[in-house]
């Protein structure tokens, strides 16, 4: 079994509403210092493949398909052997 | 003429379309579960607005792996007119129907006002019973109609005049104003603006009477409509 770990976000060109209220919050309370804050999805997958390659190959078209809108999000993911 | 709603769980402008479509237009307008996957016989079909699948994931992103969806695409790959408002144009940019997607409004609240809109392409099936840069006003309610996207699509989408409705005053930080665009073959819109919403004097307007005669015209082949 391999255990697949992907983020989501969006791409650095698209301005996210969400991380700027964020990153405006936390000026208020004083963390002035934070100079930019990425909000994303995180998803962890438990799937049955013959080979770490083809588990990747696989994870890699359901981020394509289905867990990341292309037009706007990047994703990356780490796929590692676990025992079922 | 005869047209197609389609009904996902979670849709809630489906009943609103029929009545546009039966009641104010008086043509043929039938539901179609998104379980089913034949749209024969149809000559246009409506996607309605609403939280389809519960947006889970993202607006529309469960939606476009229903049944339904893949005799959609081959109703639109012949040239079938398709109009997806609302959770519809969502569904239509998730299936890769459309150019682009919609993001959260900028301001992250849900807007449900009347909005003036201004028909920036009066010669597509959409829109010929509008007067060219007519201002027009049709109810939003959305949280995610922010449209967006890249440079190269943006530019692609003005240059063929694929834009057919732009805010007046831009609500929810979509790019270059766009609150509806088609494909680039002009038989599919999108638009976040619900003009279901504003066929009667009793909803307080009937300013989206013109998309639904615009389309009744496309479909029954004529060429001009007059302008209302």
């Amino acid at each position: 079994m391999f255990k697949a770990t992907i983020y989501v976000n969006y791409k650095p060109s698209v301005l996210d509403p969400k991380a700027e209220v964020i990153k405006k919050t936390l000026g208020r309370l004083g963390q002035t210092n934070v100079a930019s804050v990425l909000v994303g999805k995180y998803f962890e997958l438990t799937l049955s493949a013959d080979s770490k390659e083809a588990a990747e190959q696989q994870v890699d078209r359901i981020c394509d398909e289905m867990l990341a809108n292309v037009n706007m999000e990047s994703y990356r993911y780490d796929v590692a052997a676990v025992t079922a | 003429m005869k047209a197609a709603v389609l009904s996902f769980p979670g849709s809630n402008c489906d009943a609103d379309l029929l009545w546009a479509i039966r009641d104010i237009c008086g043509e043929e307008a039938e539901m179609v579960a998104a379980n089913h996957t034949d749209l024969s016989g149809f000559d246009l079909v409506l996607v309605p607005g609403g939280f389809s699948y519960g947006d889970y994931l993202r607006s529309g992103a469960i939606a476009k792996f229903a049944p339904v969806m893949t005799a959609l695409k081959a109703f639109a790959d012949a040239g079938g007119y398709v109009i997806g408002i609302c959770n519809g144009f969502q569904i239509l940019t998730e299936a890769g129907l459309l150019p682009g997607a919609l993001q959260w409004n900028q301001s992250l609240q849900f807007i449900c006002e009347p909005e003036p809109l201004v028909v920036a392409n009066n010669q597509t099936a959409f829109s010929t019973a509008y007067r060219a840069d007519q201002t027009i006003t049709l109810p939003i309610a959305h949280g995610e109609g922010n449209y967006y996207a890249d440079p190269a699509t943006l530019a692609a989408l003005e240059a063929n005049g694929q834009v057919v409705f732009r805010y007046a005053h831009n609500p929810n930080g979509s790019l270059n104003d766009i609150a509806g665009v088609t494909n680039a073959r002009g038989n599919v819109l999108g638009m976040m603006p619900h003009p279901e919403r504003a066929v009667e004097a009793l909803l307080g307007g009937t300013d989206g009477l013109g998309v639904f005669q615009s389309l009744i015209h496309a479909t029954k082949g004529a060429t001009t409509v007059a302008a209302n």
